[in-house]
């Protein structure tokens, strides 16, 4: 496949996770082995890493949901700078994403958790006592709004005329 | 003779005869079928499915707020159209003056009728490519003048052709109506193609209106924008408008670009007609060709997929269809199954619930084929095909 189709394959799986390879082999105007291939290579490249589904968790289920974004001031370590710090949260299992910012802090968390406490617990006993952390300002998250690009919530109707000019 | 400058048989007097001369849309009728029968899938419609991108829909509301509420001038604000004129130079190549030679209208609609009753004068003949936008054969008659299909149908690969062109020219000759990508086939046609038509029109000393409006939605070429062509400039009335490219169909904006003798004469139209287009939506456009061209692209390429997947779809449902090089209609060939190609969309509207337009509506070189939408979901386009490949398997000959 042209490098163009791949990167027309990869756009289309970013929203699309799920849509057939014979579909999409359709859309690309590709055989179906070619975008199979195609697919298999991406994945080994680590550029596909997963195929994930949008939940609004809202709707299906009454438990708590409680999702964090932490501010976290560091010490950046001789030779590796960040990284060593980040690579020792992104391991606990409570840690959903982690990015290196530019601002006044250096890495956001993002947590999320069942309990308020344990959200709370976690950022006390495990994320603040690490050496390298300075300090933690822990944001809880109120509502979705937008995710990835996605609405949440969003009824707009296709309010076109069934046949049109 | 078109079928729309046919005599009616019985005359009311209180209309004119112009406009007894001609028939409602043959879409309004399917319209009528479809508009409220449940679970339908409509491939019928002619418009983007798309939302006005945010930042327009926010400039536009933002002119109100400000208390942009009176009238512009005539032929729109300066600022909108310096910024068409610098559009059509930087994405089309073409040149335009802003102060002289461009037309902010009310739809690319308003500019075809702008350009026919601005030079055509009763009696003359304007040649219609076919299978067509299906207001432009109206139009003209009822400016009076008589449109003349030429037929740029399936064996021309729904391609306008200097011999088919040639062959229709008589003495009473004036102008052709282009429109390249194509509503309802999707065809388009490259710079070679349009060049042999446009020495027809110099040779013929024809003006030609050329309908760009899908311009943006050319796929696999670039497009060649008519007024490009050699000596051509002078000659080209260049319709165009935000409806297609930027989801902006019910803003009701277009523009025109023409040499000053034939702007300044559509202006007096417009002027006396409409006054000028709705200030708010002016302002929208303003805010699509300064920072809408990324969504234009986006849109664009959702629509590359979407023509790649229906086209297989309709093949392996049995439904022969060409590779269309641009707007977002398949044209499929409905030969297979036997049946005319309106008993076809009848028939798939109340077997399988899916709206297609007849392809005969749009002129005769339309006739046994339909319009097939693909500017919907996905999801809509796999329900779609699928329940038109059972209706085929079950009809087929």
């Amino acid at each position: 496949m042209t490098k163009d189709k791949e990167l027309e394959l990869i756009r289309i799986l970013e929203h699309h996770g799920r849509i057939g390879t014979d579909v999409l082999a359709k859309m690309l105007d590709e055989n179906e082995d070619n975008v199979n291939a195609c697919m298999k290579k991406l994945e080994d490249e680590k550029v596909i890493l997963s195929y994930a589904a949008l939940i609004d968790w809202t709707k299906v289920t009454t438990e708590d949901h409680i999702a964090a974004m932490i501010d976290v001031k560091v010490t950046p370590q001789r030779e590796v700078g960040f990284d060593e710090v980040a690579a020792r949260i992104q391991r606990f299992p409570e840690v959903t994403a982690l990015y290196l910012m530019s601002g006044t802090y250096d890495l956001s968390v993002m947590v999320e958790g069942q309990t308020m406490e344990g959200v709370a617990r976690f950022v006390s006993s495990k994320l603040s006592t690490l050496d390298a952390v300075l300090s933690t300002t822990t944001h809880f998250r109120l509502k979705k709004y937008k995710h990835d690009g996605v609405v949440f919530n969003q009824d707009e109707k296709d309010r076109r005329m069934v046949v049109s000019p | 003779m078109s079928q729309n400058t046919v005599q009616p048989k019985t005359k009311n007097k209180r209309l004119s005869r112009a406009v007894s001369n001609i028939e409602p849309s043959g879409i309004r009728r399917f319209f009528d079928l479809a508009a409220n029968m449940e679970d339908c899938i409509s491939l019928g419609v002619g418009e983007p499915d798309f939302v006005t991108p945010w930042n327009v829909r926010e400039a536009s509301m933002a002119a109100l707020e400000q208390g942009y509420t009176s009238y512009t001038s005539n032929a729109g604000m300066f600022e909108l159209r310096t910024a068409i004129s610098e559009y059509m130079l930087d994405r089309f190549d073409v040149g335009y003056d802003p102060e002289e030679e461009v037309i902010v209208t009310v739809g690319a609609s308003e500019a075809i009728d702008l350009a026919v009753r601005a030079t055509i004068d009763p009696g003359d003949e304007v040649l219609v490519a076919t299978p067509a936008f299906v207001s432009y054969e109206p139009l003209v008659t009822l400016s009076g003048a008589v449109p003349v299909p030429v037929a740029a149908d399936a064996s021309t690969d729904f391609k306008l052709t200097k011999e088919r062109l040639e062959a229709a020219i008589t003495d009473r000759s004036r102008a052709i109506i282009l429109s390249f990508p194509n509503n309802p086939t999707g065809a388009v046609m490259n710079d070679v193609e349009l060049q042999a038509i446009a020495e027809v029109a110099e040779a013929h000393d024809l003006l030609v209106f050329s309908d760009e409006i899908y311009a943006e939605l050319s796929y696999d070429t670039e497009h060649t924008a008519f007024s490009t062509l050699e000596h051509m400039r002078d000659r080209t009335v260049l319709i165009s408008g935000f409806s297609k490219a930027f989801a902006m169909t019910g803003w009701r904006l277009g523009f025109v670009c023409a040499p000053p003798d034939i702007t300044q004469a559509m202006l007096k139209i417009h002027q006396y007609s409409l006054m000028c287009a709705p200030t708010q939506a002016q302002h929208g456009a303003l805010e699509a060709l300064r920072n809408g061209r990324g969504i234009v692209e986006k849109m664009t390429n959702s629509y590359r997929a979407r023509r790649n997947y229906i086209v297989h779809a309709l093949n392996e449902a049995g439904l022969s269809c060409r590779f269309p090089g641009g707007s977002f209609y398949a044209f499929p060939s409905v030969e297979v199954t036997g049946m005319d190609d309106e008993t076809f969309a009848e028939q798939l509207l109340k077997e399988e619930k899916v709206a297609v337009v007849p392809g005969s509506v749009f002129g005769k070189g339309g006739e046994g084929h339909v319009r097939c939408s693909y500017a919907t979901s996905m999801d809509a386009l796999q329900i779609a095909t699928a329940r038109i490949e059972a209706f085929v398997h079950r009809h087929a000959q």
